[in-house]
């Protein structure tokens, strides 16, 4: 396999999506069947995203394809000459990597939705939207330019908003649709200033040339400040896409559409986009970037862990724990871990997933019920999606021998590690403190889904273990969840091929002076290079093993604790929360945000938009209209003076020349006798005048 | 071999239907009909050979051999006393890359009004005379280069939409109609006044090497053209040539229409039929860009360089104030409207920003919003043909029981949103790159961006409250689109995502006109004498 070939794979694995969701939303209607095209076309995908990955990271581990094509040349005056917009793939390592796991993880769903959405009477349409979804993902993993990332941005934005309003009938799901859309367009418009700024300064999209002239200089106006307010406004896509605090609050609701749809999109992929995006710009992150980076990681990795411990909904808790998830990948980016950050990426995308899919197993089992209150001792129903189900929640707790483990543990380690050398020693604390709870909330889930007695006897004696379909990618999942998938060495992945080999990103190239201090630029002879410092990574392999034992005390804490409270019922949670009434209805209500948003933004547009639609149709209107008044009034006045005084005046000398007529006529008598009185009479006056 | 006069033809082809629906009997409604969808769409395969002839090479603008299709003669010669000397009007047609897409724009929505207006059985030989003689001013005003000619076409095209709106329209179609007709020729009134002024500034040397006052427009442009102690003589520039510009941009900018001269639009829309709502909005509105970007900028570039801020100002308070005020509305075919002054609003702020991405992304965007606000008129008309309502409140569910036609809806809806992979995008994201590469601009610009995110807003909050949810039981009976509705609607679908996907189609055609309006104003900043405004 060569570099060409494997260039147009790619291009391939791209676009057929695309077809497939053509024809089978314009046939979908009247080929029943039609669905079995979008399996084919996503299996294809599947087996070629395989073999890239296989070759690129065997044979090519450290070269990096690019191809690319004009798309728009435009001269652009008077800013600069002509100017090409390209389009373009790269295929390194990371892209080879996400490639696959979108593709698997999609792969897995297809075959799980066709046991799940059977009977659903928009069945094949359900597929076709799976399509554009992979199409429009792929295109973002494969960019190698920011427009077309910011493209494909918005066409995940279109399938996310089409998927999670799948049922549009029920208008919950027609909110949360738009909900997502309004919400995720906020960070976008973000990102698109953001690439403003790009495309003014660099006159250019792509990824490479941009770091090649950050690295010779070039900054956007000059300035270090405007370099890292670049980067944070491109990151605002990041916020969005990934649902990071402030713009979380569309996540939990996006579990309206179908649980398939929640595990692929919601869970594993789509909302990873955000963090593919930092890792891809952070070489051009600079020092105060990246920290505003791990604060906002930092904020949406504990709030949504706080909110998660009081949900009752299957799908809701696991939406936080996802945003929660998602805030671990971008605070470890923040604080300089990039690898890792990438990497949690990768392992989350498949218990994450498998924890979805377990849930939509359950609640195809259950008949559609999502309340946990209404759940309890199915693990004897649902032997395998139970058993699936422990494996992702010890995974994701970071329970050794456990990919999730691998990567946490990486994370945390980096936050200790970034304190010890910036002295932002909160980051550290609240990371620790969210794997806590990470680990608690998630055995919640599992003691009061499947442990214990049922809580609903009627629902329990109709329950029923999912079809094969549905639990094949379950345990396929499951094996994914193991750490020799990763790295031989169950409790670190450092030297592991995915760490040691495959995962390499580019060295940060903003100037010295605005970059943290412990990040090294590449190697003046082009080699690869370490990301760190000497000192960091002495660092870092010192605080190791503190870090691994206190993560696995936490992780064994919160299970400890999920225990005590829901399965030996030694604590009472009903009590507890008695106690702490405060705390537990603003966790229970989410912070409030929806409610803060919904009274302020939302209401405050909408007053906004009523006011100006008064003011519009009263002042703006008003003022033409008076206007038009006014002019008739005075035409009206106009034509009364008209009337009145011209034509008065016309017909007053009409009537006094008639009244003189009228008059004189009396002297027309016609009689020759009068006449002559009057010329004698006229002689006699003259006379008399003149003489 | 001599060159057939082209502009000529697809300029009063119109007519000759008008003439042959004249001649023809009445209750032959379906003959006239026949007739004017045949003519339209022979304009359309003129447009197309116009395409296919074009050189994407020429500039145009101020360079009278660069234009394309040029047909000259003198119209009208005559001695106007010692005072005006000879008075000559020339028919002086000709095409560059501002106006080529404007005429295939126009050919293409006249057509597809055209097939729209088949349901319309109220005197039908009147109306599509009308509706012809409307066709003719519209391409006349995008093809006449003498100033002249230019005042009859637009002149032209205002007497048949007034009745167009006035006869055929809705409950309140008096006032509509004599609302756009007095604004509109309040509007007028300006442009003439400036004409005037303009005519009397500058003259040429005739054949026989007497001098001239001129209306042509491309004259005009040149400054050396103009008297030392012309009025608005550009040699020796005095604050006049400001007010010139002023009276001729308010002219055209009743006609975008800008805030706060729009609030015609929402009434000729509400009031107006479905074709002529089409033909309002895809066509018309373009006028008054169009006139700004061929007449104001050229010909006073003195003028525009010093209030780009203002007019990206105004294009700024036209995308959110649309914006803001398409939301609060409860008409299907009012948000509609308003979201029209929304989206003009790019196409000024992407003038303003003077760069050649940024005005290429105008008149690129003047072209989209043309396919798709057409499509969107028509979307409205649709639903108000088969239930006779347009309140957003009275619909719901029309996805399950339409879905054919909910489908071409959610692709109108999401180009007008600006999603990529449809026209929109582009176009939106050229005046955006425009806008900011211009200091002047860039503050202003960033600020519009939120036009995104409430144009989404409205569109999608519109999609949940028609085509969403459950089916309101009152339209049960509703049927999918047919025949007639699937030819007007795949040729816009497949314009709106082919230039999506490839907007080079469109974009070579104007770049190199773009360019050199924007080198010559690019020139004119420091060649000419500032006024000190």
């Amino acid at each position: 396999m060569n570099e060409n070939l494997m260039i147009n794979l790619s291009v391939i694995a791209l676009f057929i999506p695309l077809i497939g969701f053509f024809f089978t939303v314009v046939l979908g209607k009247r080929i029943k069947s039609m669905y079995l095209f979008e399996i084919l076309i996503i299996s294809a995908v599947m087996i070629i995203s395989a073999l890239l990955a296989f070759f690129k990271l065997a044979y090519y581990t450290d070269a990096v394809f690019i191809a690319e094509f004009t798309w728009i040349k435009i001269q652009n005056l008077p800013v600069f000459g002509d100017f090409s917009f390209n389009l373009g793939v790269k295929l390194d390592n990371i892209s080879v990597i996400m490639l696959f796991v979108v593709a698997a993880i999609s792969t897995l769903v297809h075959y799980y939705s066709i046991a799940y959405m059977k009977g659903d009477k928009r069945y094949n349409r359900f597929f076709a939207y799976l399509g554009i979804f992979t199409f429009s993902m792929n295109g973002i993993v494969l960019t190698h330019n920011l427009l077309m990332m910011y493209i494909f941005w918005e066409l995940v934005g279109l399938s996310s908003y089409l998927l999670i309003g799948f049922w549009y009938e029920k208008k919950s799901a027609s909110d949360a649709a738009k909900k997502a859309f309004l919400v995720n367009r906020i960070g976008d418009m973000g990102m698109l200033a953001g690439i403003l700024i790009v495309f003014f300064t660099f006159h250019t999209f792509t990824f490479d040339e941009i770091f090649g002239q950050v690295a010779s200089g070039v900054l956007p106006f000059n300035s270090e400040f405007w370099l890292t307010m670049m980067g944070i406004l491109l990151f605002c896509g990041a916020i969005g896409k990934s649902a990071q605090f402030p713009l979380h609050v569309w996540l939990p609701d996006a579990m309206e559409g179908p649980t398939p749809v929640s595990a692929l999109i919601h869970a594993a992929t789509m909302v990873a986009a955000g963090v593919y995006l930092t890792v891809r710009i952070f070489p051009i992150m600079t020092g105060d970037a990246l920290l505003f980076v791990a604060v906002v990681g930092m904020l949406s990795a504990f709030i949504p862990a706080t909110i998660a411990l009081t949900q009752t909904d299957i799908k809701r808790v696991l939406a936080y724990s996802t945003v929660s998830q998602l805030g671990y990948m971008i605070m470890a980016i923040g604080v300089g871990s990039v690898v890792y950050g990438f990497f949690h990426l990768v392992t989350h995308a498949f218990f994450k997933a498998g924890l979805f899919l377990g849930s939509g197993s359950v609640i195809h089992g259950m008949h559609h019920e999502q309340e946990i209150t209404q759940m309890g001792g199915l693990r004897k129903k649902m032997p395998v999606t139970y058993y699936t189900f422990l494996i992702f929640c010890l995974a994701i707790s970071g329970v050794p021998f456990f990919s999730g483990f691998l990567s946490k543990d990486g994370i945390l380690a980096a936050t200790a590690n970034f304190s010890i050398f910036t002295g932002h020693w909160l980051i550290p604390v609240a990371a620790f403190s969210v794997a806590i709870l990470t680990a608690f909330y998630m055995f919640r889930l599992l003691i009061l889904t499947f442990h214990g007695t049922p809580r609903n006897q009627h629902k329990y004696d109709h329950a029923h273990e999912s079809p094969k379909f549905m639990i094949v990618p379950l345990v396929i999942l499951a094996l994914f969840s193991f750490f020799f998938i990763f790295s031989p060495n169950p409790i670190s992945a450092e030297n592991g091929w995915t760490l040691s080999s495959w995962l390499k990103v580019p060295n940060s190239v903003v100037p010295e002076s605005a970059r943290y201090s412990f990040l090294a630029s590449a190697p003046a002879d082009g080699s690869s290079g370490s990301l760190y410092t000497h000192e960091y990574v002495e660092s870092s392999h010192h605080i190791h093993y503190y870090v691994l034992f206190g993560s696995l005390l936490l992780a064994g804490i919160g299970i400890l604790f999920a225990y005590l409270f829901y399965q030996y019922r030694k604590l009472n949670a009903d009590k507890l929360t008695g106690k702490i009434t405060p705390l537990y209805t603003f966790s229970r209500n989410k912070w409030y945000f929806d409610e803060l948003y919904q009274s302020t933004f939302v209401a405050g547009t909408m007053r906004l938009a009523g006011l100006l639609a008064w003011f519009d149709s009263t002042i703006v209107d008003g003022i033409v209209n008076l206007s038009a008044s006014v002019t008739r009034i005075f035409s009206r006045i106009s034509g009364a003076f008209d009337n009145y005084v011209v034509d008065g005046l016309v017909n007053l000398f009409a009537t006094l020349s008639g009244m003189f007529g009228l008059i004189l006529r009396r002297f027309q008598t016609g009689r020759v006798q009068v006449y002559l009185v009057f010329v004698l009479f006229s002689l006699i006056v003259l006379i008399l005048t003149f003489a | 071999m001599q060159q057939l006069p082209y502009l000529s033809l697809i300029t009063f082809l119109p007519v000759i239907g008008l003439i042959l629906i004249l001649f023809l009997p009445k209750k032959n409604d379906k003959q006239v009909k026949y007739i004017a969808i045949f003519f339209t769409g022979l304009q359309v395969v003129l447009a197309g050979i116009l395409w296919n002839a074009y050189n994407y090479a020429a500039g145009g603008i101020n360079d009278p051999k660069s234009f394309q299709f040029v047909e000259k003669f003198t119209w009208i010669q005559f001695w106007g006393g010692d005072w005006l000397g000879t008075v000559k009007i020339d028919y002086f047609l000709g095409i560059d890359g501002l106006s080529m897409p404007m005429v295939m724009l126009t050919a293409l929505i006249s057509f597809i009004a055209a097939i729209s207006s088949w349901s319309i059985n109220k005197s039908v030989k009147g109306y599509f005379a009308l509706f012809l003689l409307l066709d003719t001013g519209m391409m006349g005003v995008f093809v006449a280069l003498d100033f002249f000619l230019f005042y009859v076409f637009w002149e032209l095209m205002l007497l048949p939409m007034y009745f167009l709106i006035g006869i055929w329209g809705g409950p309140r179609k008096e006032y509509a109609a004599i609302k756009f007709f007095i604004y509109t020729l309040l509007g007028s009134v300006f442009i003439l006044l400036a004409i005037i002024g303009l005519y009397l500034s500058a003259k040429v040397p005739l054949g026989d090497g007497t001098q001239v006052f001129t209306f042509n427009m491309l004259e005009l442009m040149n400054p050396k053209n103009y008297l030392q102690d012309g009025i608005l003589s550009a040699v020796n520039p005095s604050n006049l040539r400001f007010l010139a510009f002023i009276a001729l941009f308010v002219g055209f900018a009743i006609k975008i229409p800008m805030f706060p001269f729009h609030t015609w639009l929402p009434d000729a829309h509400v009031e107006a039929p479905t074709p002529i709502s089409v033909i309002l909005a895809g066509v018309l509105l373009k006028m008054g860009t169009y006139g700004i970007l061929r007449i104001n900028y050229p010909i006073f570039p003195d003028v525009t360089v010093s209030l780009v801020w203002w007019i990206a100002l105004f294009g700024m308070i036209n995308i959110i104030y649309g914006a803001l005020c398409a939301m609060a509305q409860k008409d299907f075919k009012k948000l509609i409207a308003y979201s029209s002054v929304s989206h003009m609003g790019f196409v000024m702020l992407g003038m303003a920003s003077l760069t050649t991405v940024g005005v290429a992304g105008a008149v690129l965007q003047m072209f989209n919003h043309g396919t798709i606000t057409a499509m969107l008129f028509l979307i409205v008309g649709v639903l108000y043909d088969r239930t006779h309502t347009r309140g957003l409140d009275d619909f719901g569910g029309m996805a399950n029981q339409m879905p054919v036609y909910t489908g071409f809806v959610t692709v109108a809806f999401f180009a007008a949103i600006g999603l990529p992979g449809l026209s929109g995008f582009i176009s939106e994201a050229f005046v955006f790159l425009g806008g900011f590469s211009n200091g002047v601009t860039r503050v202003l610009t960033v600020i519009s961006t939120l036009g995104i995110l409430l144009g989404a807003g409205y569109m999608l909050w519109t999609l949940q409250r028609v085509f969403l949810g459950n089916l309101n039981e009152k339209w049960n009976a509703l049927t999918d689109l047919d025949t007639r509705e699937y030819v007007m609607f795949i040729p816009l679908t497949i314009i709106i995502i082919l230039l999506g996907v490839y907007p080079s189609l469109m974009l070579d055609i104007m770049n190199s006109s773009v360019n050199s309006l924007v080198k010559f104003l690019t020139v004119a900043k420091t060649s000419y004498t500032s006024i000190g405004f």
